[in-house]
């Protein structure tokens, strides 16, 4: 008599689990939120500085060529042309070779293939960018070096550098999103008579062109924010880019070089921050794109 | 065993939580010493912390992070010791009447070249050409027919601050041109580069590039002495005004004459009492 009713009557053990548990998951996104609020309120507010102080104004920082930290010029443009022209460039040349590596392995070659390259892939992705700064400054700068003369610091070595470091992240991402198109519609494309090929154009890659364009965007996110290795062979110059090969600077090699020597406070500390904003903000949009392309192609 | 794992892990957090409380409010602050700022500095106060340590008691903690964050982070009494290579009163946001200056070592920089270059020489008028972009051809020199690659240092770096001070005249301006922020890179770059000039502390000097001699005059300890060699700085130390006993004292071993002759001669920088002349924070030298 006593047993079962007092059980009854108070709640279960099962019943404090579950609010242990809406507890705990609470209190981590609260504590998440909370961190990518201030991060996102510390840097707008450290950015737009430099504009409400009425030290510098916004349109001058978009559109004005010159950047000079002693002069207190701090016209933002050739760096971010020159960021967003090393990251398309990058992604241009990426995006074919890791389409066919990713078609190559997910599609064509036997499952053996799949097994032992993807690790080796994945590795690849988690390489620290500096490895890859340190490739480009000992091989990749003497050999533009060599083939074009002058010193071969500039956005073309940049470009390199970046290719080789979102290559696997965009083929290992790619082999996901054509493993996870279903098998029945090869198998449903080769009943209709198709060839290998015509599936894969026709079928495969249709469908799996919302990850694909997410692989795409995901890479070039990265190469945008990537600083050190850029910094390494980009040759640091703040003028507007006229060729390939000219050295120039990017949003973060200026960041990495100038942060440290730069008083807290300062006009041209801020500029760095409103650079940083800059930075952020086209993250951002990086991400959204990204949202956008995975629901149109879940749609299909 | 999920359980033991989980409990294992758990106390291994609290004790290093606990730990880092501890050693954060329990060890003598008074003995804690922090440099923070100018990397040109860094290996030699670094050298000298290890020294300093191994006779007396203290914890010397020696980080890098660029001149500017070396004197804001002084200036906010964030660190003990500030370490720059640029004077306080040069730098912008800084309030040089609120620390305290002690120069501790006193640092050539030299003008480095290609070693196949063949240029050995340049008088001083022609370094300013060249880092104004008025000369830009080595042929305009006495050299090889080959257009100058100008590498720079990054703008507001104390080496950069202390070559432009001496070379280039008031109100000129260098050329925008690539730019590294350490030693190291410069020299990758400089020896790797056929037609590339720059400069680099006379600390990080070796054969990979070719020293430049200015007006017959060669970069050396003994002509930085009597200003014959004028492309040098000092390299500071500030505190705020009034800073711990244990502060005080390593800069104090820093500056005395064991050290100076001993490791900070050692390590290519000039030792501070050797100097004939001295220089204001604007670059005007005097005779001592």
């Amino acid at each position: 008599m006593q047993g079962p009713q007092q059980n009854l009557l108070k709640p279960s053990k099962e019943s404090r689990e579950e609010w242990l548990g809406k507890l705990v998951s609470g209190l981590a996104i609260v504590l998440i939120g909370g961190l990518v609020s201030a991060i996102l309120i510390f840097l707008t507010v450290k950015g737009i500085a430099l504009f409400v102080q009425g030290e510098f104004s916004l349109g001058k920082f978009l559109t004005d060529t010159t950047w000079s930290m002693s002069n207190h010029d701090y016209g933002a443009l050739p760096m971010i042309i020159t960021s967003f022209l090393i990251t398309v460039l990058a992604g241009i040349v990426a995006l074919p070779m890791a389409m066919i590596v990713a078609i190559a392995i997910a599609e064509m070659l036997p499952q053996r293939v799949e097994r032992y390259l993807k690790p080796v892939i994945e590795l690849l992705v988690g390489i620290p960018s500096v490895v890859y700064g340190y490739v480009g400054l000992t091989l990749i700068v003497p050999a533009l070096q060599r083939l074009f003369g002058g010193t071969g610091f500039g956005i073309l070595a940049a470009t390199c550098v970046l290719f080789l470091m979102i290559l696997p992240t965009m083929t290992s991402m790619s082999i996901d999103s054509l493993r996870g198109v279903p098998q029945d519609y090869r198998r449903a494309s080769a009943g209709l008579g198709a060839t290998r090929w015509q599936t894969i154009t026709r079928v495969v890659l249709p469908s799996a062109r919302g990850g694909i364009l997410t692989a795409m965007v995901f890479g070039m996110a990265r190469a945008f924010g990537e600083a050190l290795a850029v910094q390494m062979v980009i040759g640091n110059t703040t003028i507007m880019p006229k060729g390939l090969l000219d050295p120039a600077a990017t949003l973060t090699s200026v960041l990495t070089t100038g942060i440290g020597n730069t008083v807290m406070g300062t006009t041209a500390n801020n500029a760095l921050w409103s650079l940083a904003l800059i930075l952020l903000i086209m993250s951002l949009a990086f991400n959204i794109l990204m949202k956008l392309f995975n629901k149109r192609g879940g749609q299909r | 065993m999920k359980k033991v794992i989980t409990s294992g892990v758990v106390i291994l957090v609290i004790g290093l939580l606990g730990w880092g409380w501890y050693t954060a409010h329990h060890q003598p602050a008074a003995d804690k010493v922090t440099v923070v700022g100018s990397t040109a500095l860094q290996p030699l106060a670094e050298a000298v912390a290890e020294r300093y340590q191994k006779t007396h008691h203290a914890n010397i903690i020696v980080q890098g992070g660029g001149s500017g964050t070396g004197l804001s982070q002084v200036q906010a009494g964030a660190v003990n010791i500030g370490a720059s290579d640029i004077a306080a009163s040069q730098k912008e946001g800084i309030n040089a009447a609120k620390l305290q200056d002690h120069i501790v070592a006193v640092s050539g920089i030299v003008p480095v070249v290609n070693p196949k270059l063949g240029v050995k020489n340049l008088s001083m008028a022609q370094l300013r050409g060249i880092f104004t972009g008025r000369i830009t051809n080595w042929q305009e020199v006495g050299g090889p027919n080959l257009p100058i690659t100008v590498i720079n240092r990054a703008s507001g770096s104390g080496t950069r601050v202390a070559f432009e001070q001496t070379v280039l005249q008031p109100g000129t301006e260098s050329i925008n041109a690539q730019e590294q922020d350490s030693n190291g890179t410069v020299k990758e770059i400089v020896s790797n580069t056929p037609g590339a000039i720059s400069y680099i502390a006379l600390a990080y000097m070796n054969n990979q590039v070719q020293a430049l001699k200015i007006d017959g005059m060669s970069a050396t300890a003994q002509n930085i002495t009597t200003n014959a060699w004028p492309l040098w700085s000092y390299e500071h130390m500030y505190t705020q005004k009034h800073s711990s006993k244990a502060t005080t004292a390593f800069i104090r071993y820093m500056q005395s004459h064991r050290v100076q002759s001993s490791i900070v001669n050692a390590a290519h920088y000039v030792s501070i009492h050797d100097m004939q002349v001295t220089k204001t924070d604007t670059g005007q030298v005097r005779r001592k």
